[in-house]
């Protein structure tokens, strides 16, 4: 049993470091400075220490925790992820006056909530990874806590929360009462014989899986959320947890309900088609950028579910190469937020945006690219991204859900057209301060090369993605 | 071929549309003007080489390129025949036009122009190039962002609505083709066309496909009911975002008609052929009353190429030789005509900056070179013997006596009305009696604009007479066409 622990030694690290840090910040005054920049080199480690473990499936801890190719690439994902996103928003906190040191520790602890999701193999600690990791986001979106805004959008998060994780749970204890067994794989063994009960259980689970991912019709929470809590949670909110709870989707669809498919499946479906229309449509409305790009990510959400909604290994390797460019069309959009400030506040409007083409034609050319490709227009990454959704999906013959999709991806270009309309084509009004986020500018710069290259080797992330499943 | 003189022509205008963007906070533009001038015509020089050293006598593809691309199992093929290199050079000479005629028009922003203006290059020439359905997917979809800006940025009051309508009809078209490429993937286990023309696609699924990629290159090409978006992209585009709309972009849907629904879906083809004819006519015969009523010239040139681009359609699905040589010389003839007129146009209004037929009248008396030009293209747009235009509408007119007499004599009614709309355009313009104070004073073409006016009227005459190097270009790939579809329509409705 010892000599395993160097399964879990992310993990055991991650822990260790987060409590030796908090402790920092008791004893020391002033610390935001030091534990952020403590926390940017522990999640480097960590990212270190997780490529240099084997990709070999092992189990540990009477087989609830495992460590494979797959855990360790979403644990990589939703570390670098953070990494960009708690640097890039650095002067934005410091400018908000939220420079409290426990933010990138609770940070760190959401991730570790993460860790335990994607790896658990066992139903107990997928709650518990689950509800760390939604303990510390709802600290996160009220951090702000003397604006009102930021305060509602906390309470709102909790309290709905609250109810899926009850639903959740209440599943979960279903799933133990049908099948004995709180294990992944026992469950799976058991689930082959009599299964009507275990259905009830995987419908209430998949609630709450689709409240964390904010998929239509659980979604409700996501704009508010969104624009309310500041701009480094929401976009914190819009990348990590999103990749976390996808992983365990498909980590749901592999192991336990693997034998239950057909049911499962046509509920992702419906929640797929839905979410992709509802993201589509409600966007267009808005006004707010915040606000738009919850509805977009509720949209995309959607197109990764097609992905996973095929029950098929090809099928769930595209949604895992969609969601990977999603986080970097997302990082590259929020990154672009953090530079519109005009005399120390941030705008958040899309009218703000008006004629930024001429003051900022480098800023403008960043939104163009990072918009195009959430659109999913050629040659952009985010094409890609939808074109290997799409094959999964016509590959097992879903031609309505490929339809469909697809047309939901006109309705969508509509409302990226417009933002892109208002900073070309309309007329100049504000000038933004020149930007020392410099950060920022690096995020920017990588996301809008990935996406801008992308097609010239499109193959080498699928390439990487096709190794997670060889076992 | 060891040199990859393919990609080479794709992506030098892409490349030095990056230098351009380097050449940025620089004061004067001219720096930027001459990198695209000379990078443009090196490409166009570079076509041309192309076209001199192919082997006309094979319907085989050459220069061929390939590389593995997404995963293992879409590869990156480029390839030409005798039908695409003519569209290559057709693009390559319409950019180098272009470019000259923005440094008159365009007074904003120029550089982002002309990086544009590259960008659509590589894209439009990749069109032509692809051999493989996904390859050509990326090209044709990616030329909607340039132009997209182009009409957005650059183009008249109404620009927002022309782009979004220009954009949304475009991509609401492509998707459903995006999804019937990779349902033929499934169905054949690849996306090189050469390889689909092999394996066959079976007869079940032809009619869906087909549709599917016909919505997509209806809207393009653009056939009646969906041509909405072209009068109001047109009009409302600076004169080069016109130009190439009309010379190269509309193009893109007759050689996906030719390369890709032709050869790999031929009974279905068949099967629609009275959709398409339907569609034509009424394209020919509507959009040309349409254009006899319109007080915008600009709106009156994009309403003849609608009449225009219905002969291709009608050309390509007669299935005969000289029903898909006609469409494909009237198409290289649309290309140097509309542009020549949308240039036209393009003169008088960065004089006057107005594009009402009402404005004008009597120019003759004060701009009489830049009347005798208007007249040449005039005359070569309703299909003058000795122009371009009289050719491929001849010849996509005797392929179709073949077919259908009704047909083709509506489609000749057609010509009637060209000429009719066209003469009482160049009556009220270039002829007529003066109103309007304003034009005598107004200076005849520059030197520039006689350049690019010129050219274009040498190559409307002297391929109006003498239309060979273009036949015999295209000669052996057509026949190969013809008779591979004969063949399949034997060989399938055997089975």
């Amino acid at each position: 049993m010892i000599n395993n622990l160097n399964i879990l030694l992310p993990e055991i690290f991650l822990t260790l470091s987060i409590f030796s840090i908090l402790m920092v910040g008791v004893f020391v005054k002033n610390s935001f400075n030091l534990i952020f920049n403590l926390s940017s080199l522990i999640i480097l480690s960590t990212i270190v220490l997780i490529l240099n473990s084997s990709n070999n499936v092992e189990k540990i801890f009477l087989e609830s925790f495992t460590r494979d190719a797959f855990s360790n690439f979403f644990k990589i994902l939703i570390l670098v992820a953070s990494l960009f996103v708690l640097n890039s928003s650095k002067n934005f906190i410091l400018d908000k006056k939220l420079a409290k040191f426990e933010y990138p520790i609770i940070i760190l602890l959401s991730i570790l909530g993460m860790f335990f999701m994607v790896s658990s193999n066992d139903i107990i600690l997928f709650y518990l990874g689950l509800e760390l990791q939604s303990l510390s986001l709802y600290i996160l979106a009220s951090i702000d806590r003397d604006n009102l805004k930021s305060s509602e959008s906390g309470i709102k998060y909790f309290v709905l929360s609250a109810l899926s994780s009850g639903l959740l749970l209440y599943g979960c204890s279903l799933l133990y009462g049908f099948t004995g067994s709180t294990n992944f794989d026992l469950i799976a063994g058991e689930l082959g014989k009599d299964n009507t009960g275990a259905v009830f259980a995987m419908v209430f689970i998949l609630v709450g899986l689709a409240f964390k991912v904010s998929a239509v019709p659980f979604h409700m929470w996501t704009p508010d959320v969104y624009e309310g809590a500041p701009t480094s949670i929401t976009s914190y909110f819009a990348v990590v947890p999103k990749v976390a709870g996808l992983a365990v989707l498909i980590k749901f669809m592999l192991i336990p309900f693997s034998k239950i498919l057909m049911e499962w499946q046509t509920i992702i479906i419906f929640i797929s088609i839905a979410s992709m229309i509802l993201g589509a449509v409600a966007a267009i409305g808005q006004k707010n950028i915040k606000r738009l790009l919850a509805y977009s990510s509720i949209g995309h959400i959607g197109y990764a579910l097609a992905g996973v909604a095929t029950g098929v290994i090809s099928g769930y390797e595209s949604s895992i190469v969609y969601i990977s460019i999603y986080v970097v069309m997302n990082l590259g959009a929020f990154s672009c937020l953090y530079l519109l400030k005009k005399d120390g506040e941030y705008k958040e409007n899309i009218s703000d945006l008006s004629g930024i083409s001429k003051k900022h034609p480098v800023l403008a050319l960043s939104f163009l690219v990072i918009l195009f490709s959430l659109a999913g227009i050629p040659p952009l990454g985010g094409f890609f991204a939808k074109f290997y959704v799409f094959t999964a999906v016509v590959e097992q013959k879903m031609y309505a859900l490929a339809i469909i999709g697809l047309l939901t991806t006109v309705i969508s270009a509509f409302y990226y057209l417009k933002i892109i309309k208002t900073i070309y084509f309309d007329d100049s009004v504000i000038s933004f301060d020149n930007s020392k986020n410099k950060f920022a500018q690096f995020s920017i710069f990588i996301s809008c090369s990935i996406l801008l290259t992308f097609f010239l080797y499109p193959s080498i992330l699928s390439n990487v993605v096709d190794t997670l499943f060889l076992n | 071929m060891d040199f990859p003189i393919l990609s080479t022509l794709i992506f030098l205008p892409l490349v030095s549309s990056f230098f351009i963007f380097l050449s940025r906070g620089q004061k004067n533009n001219n720096s930027a003007i001459y990198i695209s001038l000379f990078s443009s015509l090196a490409t166009f020089i570079l076509s041309l080489f192309v076209w001199y050293s192919m082997d006309y006598t094979s319907a085989d593809f050459q220069f061929l390129e390939e590389q593995s691309w997404i995963n293992d199992f879409i590869k990156f093929k480029l390839g030409i025949d005798g039908i695409s290199i003519l569209f290559i050079v057709l693009t390559t000479l319409i950019t180098p036009i272009c470019i000259i005629s923005c440094i008159n028009s365009v007074k904003d922003r120029i550089k982002e122009f002309l990086i544009a203006i590259l960008i659509l290059e590589t894209f439009m020439i990749g069109v032509f190039c692809s051999l493989d359905l996904v390859v050509f997917y990326l090209f044709f979809e990616a030329g909607l962002i340039p132009m997209f800006l182009i009409i957005g940025v650059w183009g008249g009051p109404r620009r927002v609505y022309s782009a979004f309508k220009f954009f949304l009809f475009t991509l609401l078209g492509s998707v459903l083709m995006l999804v019937a490429i990779i349902a033929i993937y499934w169905i054949t286990g690849t996306t090189d066309v050469t390889e689909i023309y092999k394996i066959k696609i079976p007869k079940e699924y032809q009619n869906l496909l087909w549709l599917a990629f016909f919505s997509s290159f209806a809207v393009k090409t653009p056939m009646w009911p969906v041509h909405t978006w072209l009068p109001d992209a047109h009009v409302e585009a600076p004169t080069a975002g016109s130009v190439i709309l009309a010379a190269i972009l509309l193009k893109m849907a007759g050689y996906g008609f030719l390369r890709f629904s032709l050869p790999m879906f031929p009974l279905a083809s068949d099967y629609f052929t009275p959709l398409i004819f339907t569609l034509s006519i009424i394209a020919i015969i509507y959009t040309s009353l349409v254009a006899l009523m319109q007080d915008d010239m600009k709106k009156l040139i994009a309403y003849s190429s609608v009449a225009h681009m219905g002969y291709v359609t009608l050309g390509i699905f007669t299935f005969t030789k000289q029903g898909i040589e006609g469409s494909i010389f009237q198409m290289i003839s649309h290309g140097l005509i509309s542009a020549a007129l949308f240039l036209c146009v393009g003169v008088v209004y960065d004089r006057l900056y107005s594009r009402m037929i009402s404005t004008y009248g009597g120019l003759v008396n004060y701009l009489p070179k830049y009347s005798f030009l208007f007249i040449v293209f005039a005359l070569a747009g309703l299909g003058l013997p000795g122009t371009t235009g009289f050719l491929g509408e001849f010849l996509v007119l005797t392929g179709t006596f073949q077919k259908n007499y009704l047909v083709a004599m509506l489609a000749t009614f057609g010509v009637v009305l060209g000429a009719a709309y066209m003469l009482w355009l160049t009556k009220r313009v270039i002829f007529g009696v003066t109103k309007n104070d304003q034009i005598k004073n107004l200076k005849d073409v520059n030197k520039s604009e006689m350049i690019m006016l010129v050219i274009l009227a040498l190559l409307v005459i002297l391929f109006g007479f003498y239309p060979v190097p273009l036949m015999e270009t295209l000669n052996v790939s057509v026949d190969n066409l013809i008779n591979n579809y004969e063949t399949d329509i034997k060989t399938i409705s055997l089975n």
